[in-house]
């Protein structure tokens, strides 16, 4: 293992130990999922056979459309607490002193945000689809047990959870407040969701091809993403509340 | 970032050298010229034996170029006030007999610069060597607001080296950017014998510590935690021993398991030099170490800044306690926002005070001003507080014995005689004063 992967993974076990002391995450990830999905999953229980197919998908979409929220909710939270959070509890300098490079940081807190964020998607997702194929309708389980859908959650969630993660750490970045950091997070990360919203709403035609289609373009927004946040990462910055380049300027030098 | 010169000056010899692309393509167009122009005369004899003489008198130029250099070091370290620098010149030049009998390193290195020419062996190396810290210049400005200006030092390897000055002086901001979190903008710096260009960043980073006011710990981690997440940033695998080292060499091996949040400011505090000590530093900062510790606690940090100097760690210590300071620094440096002074502490009490000595009698004297004045090495007098007397005398070892047979030979008991001592608050409020102080950083 090289000195940058060793960099990553310590920062990376740093998050997942403050994670598991603070009751906060914890409760989040937990009951967060639950309120965004339990409503749509009773109501695909209460589904019967008789029911139009066209109702079918429609509620199929919705239930799945909402399970891809959690990738983008959950990081965006924690995220939205890893510059600023580091500022406020005083370690953001200490750790600066140290020769961690911006993306070894930067990349150690999106993969530590990321990963159980995704583990609880996909966790959920296949809690749903078990139990669909067990307790509910043959007409939702034909409808949820598609390979596109299967395909979506599994390029989607990550992809989600990354988008979040830099909107979430670009906004700590620049904010004097957690907590402004964390609502602002939340709201910022939403828009990504347009594009599996369209192939839920059947805008698109809800297969495979299409949900790789928009794997691509997630990726693709999420490399820009990644791309801006870390120019955004100014040591001087984040430690004086302004960038050298800005300083010099208005000094005139 | 800082604007690059094209190119800078040689530290032998003469000329310049590029540093930039600017720089080399410059160079590259004056090569490819003087080729083509030399390409294109019709050689002669005479032609020949003038590229001959100019080639001999640049090589000369080159080997002996050095002498002009110390003169320039010299100068510069008078201006600067860097006893440090001027010593090491000082030593590495054949100094006259007459200028042995100077007082201080900067009125022999006055001398010195008088008798320009006469120290050729010496060069700017000779300041810099075993410097692991050298600032030339170095200003900072946010916005409008100059946080320090044109300062220059430099700090020997193995000493503890003190950073004074009041609240807004600008002695965080210099830590902050010589530990490369903050970027000049102007001047240059080296540390731990990296240019501080913001490219090598990673690697000066590398080779220091710094320990905030504010220790920064994970108070949900324990000790271990703590010490193992730093240690992966610095890149080691198997920190274990390492940690085991820190922990021990502050005391805490006993306490490795307990939250942070659980511990005292003082045991924090202890905490944060442990982590300053896992990657076994050249250099460490240590920004205001006891601020807000009992006297205990501040004294279980002092005997940790002793061992790292004993290590032969150097000690950068930024602190408002000059006691602290008067008690650790080999030499002490005074910012308010320019550089006020550098040197040891007893130079600059030597070089701001006159001396004195301090005379106490059973009883007042009968006729002080006319027993005083008729001592040759006593300058002048003065009663202080206690009913005693201040001298004002031009060398204490002399004027002391005359002092003494005077004051028997008047017939007055007395007390004690001592050696006038001034603080290091004295020498600091003469240079900062009250008035010095700027806005809170």
């Amino acid at each position: 293992m090289n000195q940058s992967a060793i960099r990553i993974r310590a920062v990376m076990r740093k998050e997942f130990q403050e994670y598991r002391r603070n009751r906060f995450i914890i409760y989040t990830m937990g009951t967060l999922p639950l309120i965004f999905t339990a409503l749509p999953v009773i109501s695909l229980f209460s589904i019967s056979n008789s029911t139009p197919p066209s109702v079918v998908r429609t509620q199929v979409a919705i239930t799945l459309l909402l399970l891809l929220v959690i990738p983008v909710v959950l990081p965006a939270t924690i995220a939205a607490y890893s510059v600023i959070g580091e500022r406020d509890q005083g370690t953001l300098e200490p750790l600066l002193t140290t020769p961690v490079s911006r993306e070894e940081f930067l990349l150690g807190k999106s993969l530590a945000a990321t990963i159980p964020t995704v583990g609880v998607a996909y966790g959920f997702f296949i809690v749903l689809v078990v139990a669909i194929r067990l307790g509910a309708s043959s007409v939702v389980a034909h409808a949820v047990w598609q390979p596109s859908w299967f395909l979506a959650e599994l390029l989607f969630a990550p992809l989600l959870a990354a988008w979040s993660v830099w909107v979430g750490t670009a906004i700590s970045a620049r904010s004097s407040d957690v907590r402004v950091a964390q609502q602002l997070g939340t709201l910022a990360s939403l828009p990504a969701l347009v594009l599996p919203l369209l192939m839920s709403l059947q805008v698109f035609k809800p297969t495979a091809t299409v949900a790789v289609v928009i794997a691509v373009a997630l990726a693709v927004i999420d490399i820009g993403a990644w791309r801006i946040v870390s120019k955004m990462f100014d040591r001087e910055r984040l430690i004086t509340g302004a960038s050298a380049v800005t300083m010099h300027a208005k000094a005139g030098t | 970032m800082v604007k690059r010169q094209w190119f800078t000056r040689r530290r032998h010899g003469f000329g310049a050298r590029p540093t930039t692309w600017q720089g080399w393509l410059i160079t590259a167009i004056a090569v490819a010229g003087a080729i083509g122009a030399l390409a294109g005369v019709k050689k002669t004899t005479g032609e020949i034996l003038l590229v001959g003489i100019v080639g001999l008198y640049l090589a000369l130029s080159y080997s002996l170029g050095g002498a002009k250099k110390l003169i320039d070091a010299t100068e510069r370290g008078v201006e600067s006030n860097d006893d440090y620098a001027l010593e090491n010149v000082i030593a590495k030049v054949s100094v006259p007999p007459a200028i042995y009998g100077s007082q201080s390193p900067r009125e022999i290195a006055e001398a010195i610069v008088s008798h320009t020419g006469k120290f050729a062996d010496a060069t700017e190396d000779a300041v810099m060597s075993d410097s692991v810290i050298v600032v030339k210049h170095l200003t900072k400005q946010f916005g409008p607001r100059v946080a320090f200006e044109d300062v220059s030092f430099s700090v020997r390897r193995g000493e503890v080296f003190g950073f004074l000055g009041p609240n807004g002086a600008g002695k965080t901001s210099t830590v902050r950017t010589l530990s490369t979190l903050v970027t000049p903008t102007s001047g240059t710096a080296e540390v731990a014998g990296i240019a501080l260009t913001g490219k090598h960043d990673i690697e000066i980073r590398q080779r220091i510590a710094v320990m905030t006011e504010v220790p920064g710990l994970y108070l949900r981690l324990s000790v271990t935690e703590n010490l193992v997440f730093f240690a992966g940033l610095y890149g080691y695998r198997d920190a274990q021993p390492r940690i085991d080292r820190a922990l021990e060499a502050v005391n805490l091996t006993s306490r490795a398991s307990d939250l942070c949040g659980s511990l005292s400011k003082g045991l924090r505090q202890r905490v944060g030099l442990a982590r300053a000590l896992l990657n076994d530093p050249e250099i460490v900062f240590l920004d205001e170490p006891t601020a807000g510790l009992d006297p205990v606690a501040s004294l279980e940090v002092h005997n940790l800044i002793i061992a790292l100097r004993d290590k032969g760690v150097t000690v950068f210590l930024t602190t408002h306690r000059l006691d602290e300071a008067e008690k650790l620094c080999d030499r002490v440096a005074i910012l308010n926002t320019t550089l006020r002074t550098v040197g040891r502490i007893d130079d600059l009490r030597r070089r701001m005070f006159q001396k004195s000595i301090l005379v106490s009698t059973a009883a007042p004297l009968a006729n002080p001003e006319g027993l005083f004045s008729s001592i040759e090495s006593v300058t002048s007098w003065s009663t202080d507080d206690t009913g005693g007397y201040v001298l004002t005398v031009s060398d204490a070892r002399v004027a002391a014995p005359v002092i003494t047979r005077a004051l028997v030979a008047a017939g007055a008991d007395v007390l004690s005689l001592a050696e006038g001592h001034h603080s290091l608050e004295e020498v600091y409020l003469e240079l900062v004063g009250a008035a010095g102080k700027g806005g809170e950083q």
